[in-house]
């Protein structure tokens, strides 16, 4: 059952240990979300007392891995929001094409879905050999996973909907291989990615891209690390690049929003 | 109508699944103007259609229907539709934050997971209602509101085109009133501070 076990002056101090103990700053979470997070946990690991769970993930390292895992949100989907999906099909991926060479973050990238969903529709508009995709997530677990290339074969038939309404063309089963409970797609979309544990609160730009993709990570964050983390993107974006967030996400408020522009009705801004 | 001299409503949450959209229809027009707490609605629907229930409702109030925004605060006199395919919390600021995390009782958004957040914020001062629905959503979120000392209001299962959504809610949870359908919207014009 959920319950109100943890309170908002247990959630701090265990925040702030973490930042301590283990270098992970999750202060500035919306609160709402990360407690919800962090009470779920408690929860389900059966603590009985604040006092041990504090102590656990502040000095057991293997338990911290599934703290992290679990108090970040790794909830994704291949082509998520087909329709976000047609306007990089028909109105960004094209325009990245004229480039001698594409260059793509997907900055949250989670076990990989919106990789695999870009790098397929790459492929179909014959981009793929000159685009290299650049995975990173704060959470190496999920990354093993992406990696991998696999996703569970109960979930295809929703993704398979989702790439036809995006405007996929092919049948969406020649991209992978059935093998007991998991797909397993096609190695060539996975040979054109990098991924890498990349912490967007605290870790700084690494390249120079001419399309971020970040989506459903900047509503688990607070107004100002929002800003951060688009300053961030604007010091890794190309002249004429794409910023591309969530359908519940907004450039709208950051100071440096002028500098871009909206393309069409989607969650995609291009800097100008 | 002693009782709402001592109480004062600072945000209602209204929560709802199969059969709840006919009972919202018939709140809606009925609803004041001078209402004085914002309105949050958490019904569960498909992912597609987005604007339908926003535009549905809009058409049957003077209130401002919005579709709820992370980050944006809850302003009194306005009802926010959590959307579809997010979990909408409600931060100590009264702001909103949206959540894809996992499903709660196959279903996002989740009643339990507003009533939750809500009744952390709200405390005593938080009004619930469940209305007609099929699976169990509401219940865990309403113990919670419980605990804090929030009302209760629960659609009499027997006018609900689902009731089991509201039963369970009856046999498990402290109930402060069970209303018809139709009581409803007196029931929120009342709790306007005078």
């Amino acid at each position: 059952m959920i319950s109100d076990a943890i309170d908002n002056e247990q959630v701090e101090i265990l925040l702030n240990d973490v930042l301590e103990a283990h270098g992970y700053d999750f202060l500035e979470y919306s609160h709402a979300s990360i407690k919800r997070r962090i009470t779920r946990l408690y929860a389900i690991d059966n603590f009985v007392s604040f006092a041990e769970f504090r102590y656990t993930v502040k000095s057991d390292k293997q338990y911290f891995k599934r703290f992290l895992e679990e108090i970040t949100v790794n909830v994704t989907e291949m082509f998520r929001d087909p329709s976000f999906y047609k306007a990089l099909r028909n109105d960004v991926l094209p325009v990245l094409g004229t480039y001698p060479f594409i260059r793509i973050w997907v900055a949250g990238c989670s076990t990989g879905e919106e990789a695999y969903s870009l790098a397929i529709v790459l492929k179909e508009l014959n981009l793929l050999n000159k685009a290299l995709i650049y995975a990173t997530d704060i959470n190496p677990s999920v990354l093993e996973k992406a990696k991998k290339g696999m996703f569970p074969l109960n979930y295809l038939k929703q993704y398979s909907e989702n790439y036809v309404n995006s405007g996929g063309i092919k049948d969406f089963s020649s991209y992978y291989t059935a093998n007991y409970s998991l797909a397993k797609f096609d190695e060539t979309l996975g040979s054109k990615m990098i991924f890498s544990t990349h912490n967007l609160v605290s870790d700084h730009s690494f390249n120079e891209f001419q399309l971020i993709l970040c989506r459903n990570v900047l509503i688990y964050f607070d107004k100002d690390l929002q800003h951060k983390v688009f300053n961030l993107f604007d010091s890794s974006i190309e002249k004429l690049g794409y910023i591309a967030l969530g359908s519940k996400e907004s450039l709208e408020f950051w100071p440096k929003a002028k500098e871009y522009k909206r393309v069409k009705t989607e969650k995609i801004w291009r800097k100008l | 109508m002693a009782e709402t001299l001592t109480f004062s409503c600072n945000a209602l949450i209204i929560g709802g699944s199969a059969g709840s959209l006919d009972v919202l229809l018939e709140i809606f027009p009925a609803l004041r103007s001078e209402i004085d707490f914002p309105i949050v609605l958490v019904i569960h629907r498909k992912a597609n259609n987005e604007s339908l229930l926003t535009d549905l409702l809009q058409a049957r109030t003077s209130l401002k229907v919005n579709e709820a925004e992370e980050k944006k605060a809850l302003v009194a006199g306005n009802i926010y539709i959590a959307p579809a395919d997010y979990h909408l919390l409600i931060e100590e600021d009264k702001t909103i934050s949206l959540d894809y995390s996992e499903k709660v009782n196959y279903s996002r958004p989740s009643i339990d997971v507003t009533y939750q957040s809500a009744a952390e914020v709200y405390k005593e001062s938080l009004v619930c209602i469940l209305l007609s629905g099929s699976n169990a959503d509401g219940v865990n979120g309403l113990k919670i509101v419980n605990n804090y000392g929030g009302r209760v209001v629960i659609q009499n299962p027997s006018t609900a085109i689902m009731p089991y959504m509201p039963q369970q809610a009856i046999n498990n949870v402290h109930t402060d009133q069970v209303l018809h359908g139709n009581e409803m919207a007196e029931y929120i014009n009342n709790l306007i501070k005078r």
